[in-house]
């Protein structure tokens, strides 16, 4: 049975997230079900762990690989341990994010959507408006914003990830 | 509802009209024959509104309105060809084209595509946009369906096609934006009986028939309607036709019927047509060589070989076997030449072993209402059927009930898997379907009397489930028991009938019979039967039915579109008493080995899209259909090789001019025929002593055989494509993990199973859908093929 491979404490999390809403749209949980699930793993959904969450949540597995397809903060492929994504919407735009970017992927020696060979660090791909334009540009690392960033100040966040 | 339906004035492009207030605008305007130019909107799917091409002009709002979205309201006044509208088709028409390539003359869907017309009669002329297009790697949905994906235009009628009425979500919009995709995600061969309906859906060329794909162009091709030929709903088809050659099936709309959709079967099976072991010309054995003669050569040698027969052995030794999918035409003629000869062993129930209250039957068996009413059920008790995969649209009909609440309860020996809920299931060997149908009969009148006669044990203690069931067929107001292909099948099959015929007695339920074959009702009307002639007059002296024509053997054989070895409730005694006859002659499409063994003449006939006749569907509704190619070789359509063969045998009454006399002649007879009532149904009636199989009594397991979806006739059983489907049966054992542990087999395991002597080995698959002490072997396979009862007693040994 697939649901066997929920961790009891990503069971006990996402009945919790089912108490909130009628018995009926236990969908409704899915978001947080796929948050709790890629927590656990690595941070990122293997297809097992989408099914497992699909027959916890009696929902069709495809069902959950549109929505884990859809966000950009669920990954449907392994990365690395930590994760990194630079805001390149319209205020950090004119605030130099392109540079910012482009500083990134010289340091990390990786192009924007891959992983550092050593698998410590993954940057995404894209992430739009973060909502910190007023600490343009920015990038969020492991959840954790960074705003007013400079190649230097990059560096140093780099270079203190383990 | 009807209280708050109420007729508002709207105004369409200066066109006073009436509309029920909050119909959907687009609706309004198509039953006015205005057109709205649209992809996303279906009018069988829910409403999505994401594609835009809809937009109308509404007077007094500002921007303009999706038609599909916007329900009319009085006084409305719509404009259709506005400036304002005209604008916005345009425009939506460019940004749908910016990521669609312009290369339709190397798409399969050119010349038949929605965005093609549309662009053609609302687009601009020339393409502004010099940018890359994107590019979406196609995906391999299996054997039926084709993709083009970069040609998606993301209407989602595919995705909702899923959800909404295949019940089986397989494709999704995976990513998000400009990598939006239609796709599974993970690689998935579509699994649902009615996929081959997005290929109609898909108003793009990213969709489209695989068997088709690239072989003719939509101006190329001549559309013929006809009736397809594998289930008991007849669906209503068009055939395409390229240099006398079918091309290709689709559906053709009749609300009454299957509404806009066909199965796959339906969809694909016309590959059958062109198998390679298709008979072109009449044969003769002669000293054990066969030979291809002409018409005469070998109707006189039928015609002979029966009066042979005759004359030595009585006409009782002749028995007569039609496929339950043959057409009415063909079923009267046949009767008529056997009863002709003064033979009454006639009989279409191949697979049925019961046959005790068949003189009681109705005039036809049937689904006891319209598939519309069927639809609107609001309990319905599923008696031995794995209805999706046996009758695709019937099964749809009840999913629609579910979608408005119906509760569904199913007795079957296999735990199937179904496109909706369940509220309850009885999953118990065969020989308990008998005990826990008794148990339902028992719990709604427990001190009945005469319940003992027809079989209901007084000491019976009803289970749970079985009072659930019982309470819910007793106090819903529309209630449904439908004997499905495995309760015609099952070796008690009379017994089953007379005890659901009490339950919907005593729950004013309808009764209804999922009919044999596609024309199983026709069978019965036309009088392929051994106890009744057509239109239902009964013979005081019936003659043998199918089991009994078998199992005791006859000197002589007719069979019509039948492989007995396949066909028949018992593949081993069917392929022996063929073998053991002195006299074979076979109307049939295919020369097949089994045949060239024990037949002595091959006469070729004519299938579904070759044919004139005409089906009767579980609904009672006659179909008739004409020929829409010329059947191969010197191929003759079989209702004008019986009328030959009658008139060479001496028999008046055979001067038929066409195909459409003969159905004419039948109405008549049962129009005046003072037969059981027309669409009455099956009652409890006191049964005679069942003989029981001879079981072998250290061993009692019992076969499932029932017959994948894809293996229920010649035709369907060489459509290729089909065959290459999750739903062409698997040649393997399938046992519980009980019954495994007991015998000591592990999963992947060959085993021997044996039934009448005969030995099969075979994987074993481990699978707890299976109720305890039977095996799951499905029958119409060839790795089934020889072996005994489909639903008889089983040894398995490692
Ligand atoms: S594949 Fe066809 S039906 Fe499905 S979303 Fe794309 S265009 Fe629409
Ligand atoms: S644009 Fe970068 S945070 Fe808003
Ligand atoms: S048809 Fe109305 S928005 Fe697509």
């Amino acid at each position: 049975m697939p649901e066997n491979i929920l961790s009891e404490h990503a069971q006990a999390e996402i009945d919790r997230w089912i108490a909130k809403y009628p018995p009926e749209q236990k969908r409704s949980a899915l978001l947080a079900a796929l948050r709790e699930v890629q927590h656990e793993n690595h941070g990122y959904l293997t297809v097992e762990s989408m099914d497992a969450v699909a027959a916890y949540l009696d929902l069709p597995p495809i069902a959950v690989y549109e929505v884990a397809s859809f966000y950009s903060m669920l990954e449907t492929e392994p990365v690395g341990r930590h994760s990194v994504s630079v805001c390149t919407n319209i205020s950090c735009l004119l605030r130099g994010a392109e540079e910012i970017v482009e500083h990134v992927e010289k340091k990390l020696g990786v192009k924007t959507g891959e992983t550092t060979l050593d698998g410590r660090i993954f940057l995404k791909r894209e992430e739009e408006c973060l909502a910190a334009c007023c600490g343009a540009p920015m990038m969020m690392v492991d959840h954790k914003y960074h705003e007013d960033l400079t190649p230097e100040k990059i560096d140093e966040i780099l270079e203190n990830l383990a | 509802m009807s209280d708050q339906q109420q007729l508002v004035t709207i105004e369409i492009d200066g066109i006073p009209l009436q509309a029920e207030r909050g119909a959907p605008l687009i609706d309004v305007a198509d039953a006015a024959g205005i057109t709205i130019p649209r992809f996303c909107y279906h009018k069988k799917l829910s409403v999505a509104a994401n594609c835009r091409m809809c937009l109308v002009e509404v007077e007094r709002v500002p921007k303009p309105l999706p038609a599909c979205s916007t329900p009319v309201n009085d006084g409305m006044r719509v404009h259709t060809r506005s400036p304002m509208v005209l604008a916005a088709q345009k425009a939506v028409m460019e940004f749908l084209l910016i990521n669609h390539p312009l290369d339709c003359p190397i798409c399969d869907q050119g010349g038949e595509c929605e965005l093609q017309d549309v662009s053609m009669a609302f687009g601009g002329d020339v393409s502004r946009f010099r940018e890359r297009k994107r590019v979406v790697r196609n995906k391999n949905l299996g054997p039926l369906v084709a993709t083009d994906m970069t040609r998606c235009i993301h209407c989602t009628r595919c995705v909702r096609f899923g959800e909404e009425i295949a019940g089986e979500r397989e494709l999704g919009l995976i990513g998000r934006g400009e990598n939006a995709e239609i796709g599974t995600f993970i690689e998935k061969t579509l699994t649902s009986e009615l996929s081959g309906n997005i290929i109609d859906l898909c108003p793009v060329g990213a969709l489209t028939s695989k068997p088709f794909r690239y072989l003719a162009r939509t101006w190329e091709i001549q559309q013929f309607p006809g009736v397809a030929p594998h289930d008991a709903v007849g669906s209503n088809i068009y055939i395409h036709v390229k240099g006398d050659r079918v091309m290709r099936v689709v559906p053709r709309e009749n609300e009454a019927v299957n509404e806009v959709w066909i199965s796959d079967r339906d969809r694909f099976s016309y590959q059958g047509l062109y198998s390679e072991d298709r008979l072109q010309a009449p044969m003769i054995k002669q000293e054990g060589r066969w030979q291809s003669v002409d018409w005469e050569t070998a109707l006189i040698a039928a015609a002979a070989g029966l009066q042979h027969v005759v004359q030595n052995d009585g006409p009782d030794a002749i028995g007569a076997l039609a496929s339950p999918s043959a057409t009415l035409e063909e079923f009267y003629l046949l009767q008529k030449v056997a009863r002709g000869l003064g033979c009454h062993n006639v009989d279409h129930r191949l697979l049925a072993q019961d046959f005790r209250d068949q003189a009681h039957a109705p005039l036809f068996p049937w689904l006891g209402q319209s598939l519309a009413e069927l639809g609107k059920a609001d309990v319905i008790l599923l008696v031995g059927s794995n209805c999706r995969k046996e009758q695709p649209l019937i099964n749809h009909r009840i999913r629609q009930a579910v979608r408005r609440g119906a509760r569904i309860f199913v007795l079957n020996p296999i735990d199937y898997p179904f496109n909706y809920p369940l509220t309850k299931r009885l999953i118990a060997n065969p020989k308990e379907m008998i005990t826990h149908l008794a148990g339902i009969a028992k719990a709604l009148n427990p001190k009945d009397p005469s319940a003992e006669a027809i079989g209901i044990p007084p000491n019976a203690s009803p289970k749970e489930v079985e009072r659930e069931i019982a309470e819910a067929l007793r106090t819903g107001a529309r209630c449904v028991i439908l004997l499905g292909d495995i309760a015609t099948a099952h070796p008690q099959a009379a017994h089953l009938r007379t005890l659901s015929a009490y339950i919907a007695d005593h729950s004013e339920s309808t009764l209804g019979t999922l009919t044999m074959g596609t024309n199983g009702a026709g069978a019965w009307i036309a009088g392929a039967l051994p106890h009744r002639k057509a239109a239902g007059q009964n013979l005081e002296t019936p003659g043998l039915d199918a089991d009994t024509m078998i199992a005791q053997g006859r000197k002589g054989y007719v069979l019509l579109g039948v492989e007995p070895e396949i066909d028949c409730a018992n593949s081993h005694l069917a392929a022996e008493a063929m073998i053991n006859a002195e006299f074979v002659v076979s109307l049939t499409a295919y020369r097949t080995r089994p045949m060239e063994d024990y037949a002595d003449i091959l006469l070729p006939i004519a299938l579904f899209a070759e044919n004139t006749g005409t089906f009767v569907n579980a609904a009672g509704s006659w179909q008739s259909f004409a020929s829409a190619v010329t059947p191969p070789g010197e191929t003759r359509p079989a209702w004008k090789i019986l009328r030959v063969l009658a008139n060479l045998l001496d028999l008046n009454g055979f001067d038929y001019m066409d195909a459409t006399q003969i159905r004419d002649e039948l109405q008549v007879l049962v129009q005046n025929a003072d037969s059981p009532e027309k669409k009455d149904r099956w009652r409890p009636e006191k049964l005679g002593e069942k003989v029981a199989e001879k079981t072998n009594d250290k061993q009692q397991l019992t076969r499932i055989g029932d017959m994948p979806i894809h293996a229920v006739d010649p035709l369907v059983r060489r459509a290729a494509s089909l065959q290459k489907t999750p739903d062409a049966g698997e040649g393997v054992i399938r046992i519980n993990s009980k019954l495994a542990g007991l015998l000591g087999i592990w999963e992947g395991e060959s085993a021997s199973a044996v039934q009448d002597g005969i030995e099969k080995t075979l994987p074993v698959v481990i699978d707890e859908r299976v109720p305890d002490q039977c095996a799951w072997l499905p029958a119409g396979i060839p790795s089934s093929m020889g072996l005994g009862l489909r639903f008889g007693s089983i040894e398995i040994s490692r």
